[in-house]
């Protein structure tokens, strides 16, 4: 198994500490089958990956290091997206840890971590790889999402100022304002990821897939269903799973792409 | 953020995304510091025609760095001219933006660096 990076710098007062869910993406991403997928679907293009909601890094950041190992190559260029400015800054140390502790396969061109609403900061075309671990959980509110904030002057006086939002959701508070944004997913859980996959033909590249976390209460074939509307060419398969059958928080993960790249093992 | 973050990222506004004028967006009141990462010279060859050149050269310029050529030179040519790839290397992956400002030229807006990280949230009427 691959060592898994550490984050023992990161303030998990205010930022999601990994879990079953983090790990479920580590261990789906660099097993055999979608390490192969990866290595094939990216040969000779050096791909753009993107995580959107990056929390503690822990992920980006192990595809940082073992990039390697996960494309058979580490010319990849790799960025974050969260709306938490400590999740970023937290993002950012991890990844530099991360590189500096793999130094025979990291990826050297970590383009940085940056506050936004999913992937709205990117051009459209661009990501060849999305990431995602979204606020999953099924709420009876979602947190709403924080406007700029009058441009605060520095990362705590935006935080601040995203902790003050809290007249819009009154059953969050402070710091634990920012954690339920990275957890609380409103209606069915589905609130938030519904936008992104929504998004995912604006977003990604002719060849660009995007991994996404669910869980089961997100209906994860009605999941399925909406994404083969997107078109016809789109597909969306479960490469990685977890968790107890029976219960609600049996998780896993599903790659969605267009199939006008062939995947061996599907073709 | 690296300068080279600067060919991945447009204005967050909806309506800005169709606009040329939102690519790229330009530094304003940039403060650099620069890191010591050693040169990969493949690495850096395989990556050079990702980019959007046109859109480098504008940064690169605004950045205050010597002009680029018009033209992304060919990988025969920057092989055999290990300075000029030496430049790319420390202009790409060696510079960072710490703290200033990224400007749209189609909506005007400002995003503001701090710590070297942009933020790209919207103020409410501009959602």
């Amino acid at each position: 198994m691959l060592p898994t990076p550490d984050t023992s710098h990161v303030p998990f007062s205010r930022v999601y500490e990994p879990s079953e869910d983090s790990y479920l993406l580590l261990d789906t991403l660099s097993a055999p089958a979608e390490t192969a997928f990866l290595h094939a679907r990216f040969q000779g293009h050096p791909p753009l990956v993107l995580e959107v909601g990056t929390g503690s890094g822990v992920v980006i950041a192990f595809v940082v290091a073992q990039a390697a190992h996960l494309f058979g190559r580490r010319d990849i260029l790799a960025a974050g997206v969260d709306v938490n400015p400590f999740a970023c800054r937290a993002t950012n140390d991890t990844v530099r840890k991360a590189q500096v502790d793999h130094p025979g396969t990291h990826a050297p061109c970590w383009l940085g971590a940056d506050v936004g609403d999913l992937a709205a900061p990117l051009p459209p075309g661009k990501v060849d790889i999305l990431l995602f671990n979204p606020p999953y959980v099924p709420s009876e509110a979602l947190p709403s999402l924080p406007p700029d904030a009058a441009a605060p002057s520095d990362l705590a006086g935006l935080a601040y100022s995203l902790s003050n939002l809290t007249d819009r959701t009154p059953s969050f508070d402070g710091d634990s304002y920012l954690l339920a944004l990275s957890y609380a997913g409103g209606r069915d859980g589905m609130e938030t990821t519904s936008r992104l996959v929504e998004s995912l033909p604006d977003i990604l590249s002719a060849r660009g897939c995007a991994y996404i976390l669910l869980c089961a209460q997100n209906k994860p074939d009605d999941v399925k269903a909406r994404v083969g509307r997107l078109g016809p060419s789109w597909r969306a398969l479960t490469v990685g799973e977890s968790g107890n059958k029976a219960g609600w928080e049996k998780l896993q993960v599903i790659r969605i792409s267009k199939d006008n790249v062939r995947d061996r093992r599907e073709s | 953020m690296k300068v080279i973050s600067l060919n991945f990222l447009t204005c967050a506004v909806k309506s800005c995304k169709s606009s040329g004028a939102a690519f790229p967006l330009h530094p304003k009141d940039a403060e650099l510091v620069q890191d010591d990462i050693e040169l990969n010279a493949q690495m850096l060859l395989n990556i050079l025609p990702r980019l959007d050149w046109a859109a480098l050269r504008t940064n690169a310029t605004e950045l205050g760095f010597p002009e680029l050529p018009a033209e992304l030179p060919t990988r025969e040519a920057l092989e055999a001219d290990e300075k000029k790839l030496k430049d790319l290397h420390h202009l790409l992956v060696e510079t960072q933006i710490m703290e200033g400002k990224l400007v749209c030229r189609n909506c005007g807006h400002e995003y503001a660096i701090r710590e070297g990280i942009a933020n790209f949230l919207l103020p409410s009427h501009l959602v």
